[in-house]
């Protein structure tokens, strides 16, 4: 190629790559774009959270009556399973800074120690985010489902401290059970090869129907907050009115098609954020178990710097910083 | 990086640390505190704080303005932006805070716009 410019009088004036401007390895900067991709990455799916939830501010599903339960516990605890988490992340995050700090001392015994550390909060995280998949998706207390796509709970008036306090009932608490039901689960072997479909419901709408007219003091509630930030329950006629006229599927825990605690979209972003979430936890407790073991046989020993240690720091961290940011979103605000 | 050392104080020299373990130990300190706030603040509801303002209840913001000092904190002491040429520390958080204020606005925008359609555009909802 003699007839390109070879010469424009500036070498030895531009960058080379042999300086380095920005006082950060090539590996550790290019880590940090990454970390700028992923952060709008999950910032596009925040949005959108963000974008349906305010298209149904209105009737949108309350956390602290949706994530209630913690692991071995009876009874009513929203946000306290959620805060453990987020502080087992935290805490894991702050032993990640510890191996970077001790590897930074090229204290090889320590790193591997908070590496080790580091791991063990990971998983216990993931645990943690499994269970509370389980718990979302096997539901609490049912509910039914409008031709519209509404959803309609059911409760009770309790009184409580004087005060008349609206208690969740769940259907297998009050629905009459029809001993001559017809309808069966269509599977492969007793119809068509090539038809099947889901489990069904426990119950039927005719059930819970019966049910509701049978105990005189449930209610029904539908999703519309009102003014004092409370889902609106209807009156005993008018709950009636609802089911007989427009129930028309028993939904039992929340899938990607329908959602027992309200839009089924509030079940389809959490299944999606968290699980984009809790799947860049698992890679990052495979990456951190990868790093474990090469700092064991002495990998960054050898090469007299442990900037590896470092470079998945910055990842789990940023692991740790996306949680933050759904901790507040999918639970708090 | 072992050849450059770590800036020990937070809060704008407030506090300042003796060595950058005890500054992590302090850092996981502020954090621990930020959250217990949050928690407690989403367990009791205080109805002083159920005010609206500016399109929000005043607790959503407060909410939102914590898990920000809680990002702050993870992004410059545990990811040691801190430490970082000034160059590096803009080019990513500029770009990130820029792009994602952009898109919060479009979208949240359009969400009230679409909620303003089915409440006052004849869109029946209750069936």
């Amino acid at each position: 190629m003699d007839n390109t410019v070879v010469s424009t009088g500036t070498e030895g004036k531009t960058w080379g790559g042999g300086n380095k401007p920005l006082k950060a390895s090539y590996g550790k900067m290019m880590m940090w774009f990454f970390i700028v991709s992923d952060a709008l990455t999950f910032s596009g799916f925040l949005a959108a959270y963000g974008f349906s939830r305010f298209k149904f501010i209105d009737s949108w599903p309350i956390a602290d009556e949706v994530f209630t339960h913690v692991p071995f516990f009876h009874g009513n605890y929203p946000m306290i399973y959620v805060a453990f988490m987020t502080f087992v992340l935290i805490m894991s995050s702050v032993t990640m800074v510890l191996a970077v700090d001790a590897g930074h001392e090229m204290k090889k015994a320590k790193v591997t120690f908070y590496m080790f550390l580091t791991i063990i909060g990971g998983l216990i995280f993931v645990g943690s985010q499994a269970w509370e998949w389980a718990t979302f998706i096997k539901g609490d207390y049912g509910a039914i489902q409008t031709k519209g796509g509404n959803i309609l709970q059911f409760g009770e008036y309790v009184e409580k401290d004087g005060e008349q306090i609206f208690k969740r009932v769940a259907l297998r608490d009050f629905a009459v059970i029809d001993d001559h039901k017809e309808r069966v689960q269509d599977e492969r072997k007793s119809g068509l090869w090539f038809t099947s479909e889901g489990t069904l419901p426990t119950y039927t709408v005719g059930e819970v129907l019966n049910g509701l007219e049978a105990n005189k003091n449930v209610l029904v509630r539908t999703q519309i907050i009102n003014e004092e930030g409370h889902k609106t329950v209807l009156s005993r006629e008018e709950s009636l009115r609802q089911i007989r006229e427009n129930g028309t599927l028993v939904v039992e825990g929340a899938n990607l098609h329908v959602n027992e605690y309200g839009s089924p979209l509030f079940a389809d972003f959490f299944f999606f954020i968290t699980g984009f979430h809790g799947f860049h936890v698992f890679s990052g407790v495979v990456i951190n178990i990868i790093i474990f073991f090469n700092v064991i046989i002495g990998t960054y020993e050898r090469r007299k710097n442990y900037e590896m240690v470092e470079k998945v720091g910055l990842y789990w961290h940023f692991v740790d910083l996306v949680w933050v940011f759904v901790f507040t979103f999918f639970y708090l605000v | 990086m072992a050849d450059h050392a770590h800036k020990l104080e937070i809060l704008r020299g407030l506090i300042k640390f003796k060595s950058n373990t005890q500054k992590i130990w302090g850092v996981l300190i502020l954090l621990t505190i930020v959250t217990a706030v949050e928690v407690i603040l989403g367990i009791y509801k205080p109805e002083a704080l159920m005010a609206p303002f500016l399109g929000m209840k005043i607790l959503n913001w407060i909410f939102i303005i914590l898990t920000i000092v809680k990002a702050y904190y993870i992004t410059w002491d545990f990811m040691h932006m801190r430490d970082e040429t000034k160059s590096l520390r803009r080019m990513v958080v500029w770009t990130a805070v820029f792009l994602i204020c952009y898109l919060i606005f479009i979208l949240l925008l359009e969400g009230g716009y679409v909620f303003d359609v089915y409440k006052e555009g004849f869109v029946k909802t209750d069936f």
